[in-house]
């Protein structure tokens, strides 16, 4: 039984409990040996509450045996980035200042799930208020990348991905305001899909960057972030940024999937395979993958985005404004940790906040207040700004040539832990092959491509980017790619070593 | 753009941060670093371009008013650090003590 459920995927798990081979608690108890077998070396989780796991999914198994299951996923495990707020589970943020914060209610996300039946299984390690590419500023524990454990599992949702790919759970959510779900994933060698902007209500998400901030899945292949998006997508009376049009047959989309990409158009940017901190590894795996593409009936048209190299800057002008706003109401008053032994109210804020943020909070949060402040206004954030009228511009523009882009997922292989931490421009740069997305409100889908070889083995991930509200079309595209790519098995071997 | 030097502790007073000195040396470092980069936005023309504040097209959208449930007191005052008589989150001082303190 155990061997099964670790090589189940979310609708074998969901076929399982429905035609009675395995119950809610033996799926539940088996991924928590898993946990705790390995995470105390992967450390992907920041909390984890074994007795309560395993209640929900007592009262899970006790709903099936009744006949009332609220779905067919009734009693399936998810984990949870620890921004995420579920009613009575703690939401530190991978933060201080949160560190004993419990959520008084559900995100419309965490409700959503839970009127489906999902277990709340853990809260997944992030960097600090999702600000890093590494994982490395969480306020508690490093991530290690299951596939080599000297090596980071990126960032900033790298314990939901990280979770995935080490067989702790399989599937969990995280969040994307830069790439900190298509990054991950690819750095761990799962799907993560990132929705476009308006697709998913960010009610009970703690915001970074609110015009940028995206929730989406992760899981170990296309069909499962397609079945979570299904369930998490469609408007939401409680955040007015959560569009009318949000809801669609994601599942049917990939079941769909043709065989061949013939008569598929895949838009290659040439400013992607020109950047200069391209890897040559990555370049060499990206070239492979796009062979397999055209060997499957693609039409690869070479198309421009040439507005790249400013995605960068004015990404970190724009979400970096917006933290700065976002963050200053964590100020030792009404909920989270407040400083001992200040005098007044100014102290308060003033010590609490230097005691509560990491370095990385820190810098970002001055960054955004500087671009914001008196003077700097029009040099700074009204110029980025027009910059992200000319990128989303440079979308719109190639759509109207392909059907989806192809993007490498990042430009370099997953850092070795400590490697980047303490140099500020060079880990943003990282950041190039995703971040124009969020800054455009497209979606875009990370999935594993191919594994190259490094110390030890590591996974590769390409990205499909689609247009705004154009998940299908990805979907489908990275369907038709998985089932027929190189390589099938993605599956980190270093457990022997952990 | 422009070459000010950034004042590291203007800024840090505006965002409500306190900064030991070595902090305020990375970070005065770490700033110039990142906005000499940033400054690359200055190579476009910018003039005729409307700025971009929201991925999504916003519309208002209407609903019916209609009660709902607060989270209520008790629930809300669980993650206050400091409480009075059950209802009450308790603060620093707010106004300075007569005669200076």
């Amino acid at each position: 039984m155990e061997s099964q459920i670790a090589s189940y995927n979310l609708t074998e798990l969901k076929n399982g409990l429905k035609n009675g081979e395995l119950s809610s608690s033996e799926i539940c108890r088996y991924f928590i040996e898993q946990v705790k077998k390995i995470d105390s070396v992967v450390n992907a989780f920041i909390h984890f509450d074994e007795k309560q796991i395993l209640d929900d999914a007592a009262d899970s198994d006790l709903r099936r045996k009744e006949g009332n299951v609220f779905s067919d996923y009734d009693g399936i495990p998810i984990a949870l980035k620890d921004l995420i707020n579920v009613k009575d589970h703690p939401c530190s943020c991978g933060s201080k200042i949160l560190e004993n914060f419990i959520s008084p209610y559900d995100s419309t996300v965490a409700e959503r799930l839970r009127s489906k039946g999902f277990i709340f299984f853990g809260r997944a390690n992030m960097d600090e208020y999702a600000m890093g590419s590494t994982c490395e500023n969480s306020a508690f524990k490093i991530t290690r990348n299951p596939w080599d454990t000297d090596r980071v599992p990126g960032g900033s949702s790298g314990g939901s991905a990280a979770a995935v790919s080490a067989g702790e759970v399989p599937v969990s959510l995280g969040s994307d305001t830069g790439g900190s779900i298509r990054q991950p994933a690819a750095f761990c060698g799962v799907v993560g899909l990132k929705p476009s902007y308006g697709r998913v209500s960010r009610y009970g998400i703690v915001a970074y960057a609110s015009s940028l901030d995206q929730i989406g899945p992760f899981a170990r292949d296309v069909e499962g972030v397609a079945e979570i998006l299904g369930i998490i997508s469609g408007h939401d009376v409680k955040d007015s940024t959560s569009l009318q049009e949000g809801k669609a047959d994601f599942l049917a989309a990939v079941k769909e999937a043709p065989d061949d990409l013939n008569g598929i158009r895949i838009g290659l940017p040439k400013e992607y395979m020109d950047e200069k901190g391209l890897d040559a590894d990555v370049r060499s795996s990206i070239e492979k993958t796009l062979n397999e593409l055209r060997n499957l009936g693609a039409e690869i048209v070479d198309v421009s985005l040439p507005h790249t190299k400013y995605a960068v800057p004015a990404y970190y002008v724009i979400a970096t404004a917006e933290a700065s706003a976002n963050l200053a109401r964590f100020d030792g008053i009404r909920y989270g940790r407040r400083a001992e032994g200040a005098n007044d109210i100014l102290e308060t804020y003033v010590k609490s906040r230097a005691e509560g943020f990491g370095n990385e909070v820190k810098r970002r949060i001055l960054l955004g207040t500087y671009v914001l402040s008196s003077g700097y206004y029009d040099a700074y954030y009204l110029k980025a700004q027009k910059v992200r009228t000319l990128i989303r511009k440079d979308f719109e523009k190639v759509f109207q040539k392909c059907d989806v882009i192809f993007a490498p997922a990042s430009p370099v292989l997953p850092f070795k832990i400590g490697e980047v931490v303490d140099d500020p421009v060079q880990m943003y740069l990282s950041d190039i092959f995703t971040i124009s997305v969020n800054l455009a409100g497209v979606c875009g889908i990370s999935v594993p491509s191919d594994i190259v070889k490094a110390e030890k083995e590591l996974p590769m991930g390409v990205q499909f980017l689609g247009p705004a509200f154009g998940e299908e079309k990805i979907l489908s595209v990275a369907r038709t790619f998985e089932k027929n790519r190189d390589v099938q098995t993605f599956s980190p071997k270093q457990f022997g070593d952990v | 753009m422009n070459k000010d030097i950034i004042d590291v502790d203007y800024i840090a007073a505006l965002a409500r941060l306190e900064l030991d000195s070595e902090l305020h040396d990375k970070f005065q470092q770490d700033m110039d670093a990142i906005l000499g980069y940033v400054d690359m936005l200055s190579e476009l023309d910018l003039s005729d371009i409307e700025p971009t504040a929201h991925a999504a097209s916003l519309n208002n959208v209407w609903r019916e008013d209609r009660k709902s449930e607060p989270l209520g007191q008790e629930i809300m005052l669980k993650n206050a650090p400091d409480i009075l008589d059950d209802e009450l989150i308790k603060v620093p001082r707010v106004l300075a003590e007569e005669g200076g303190a």
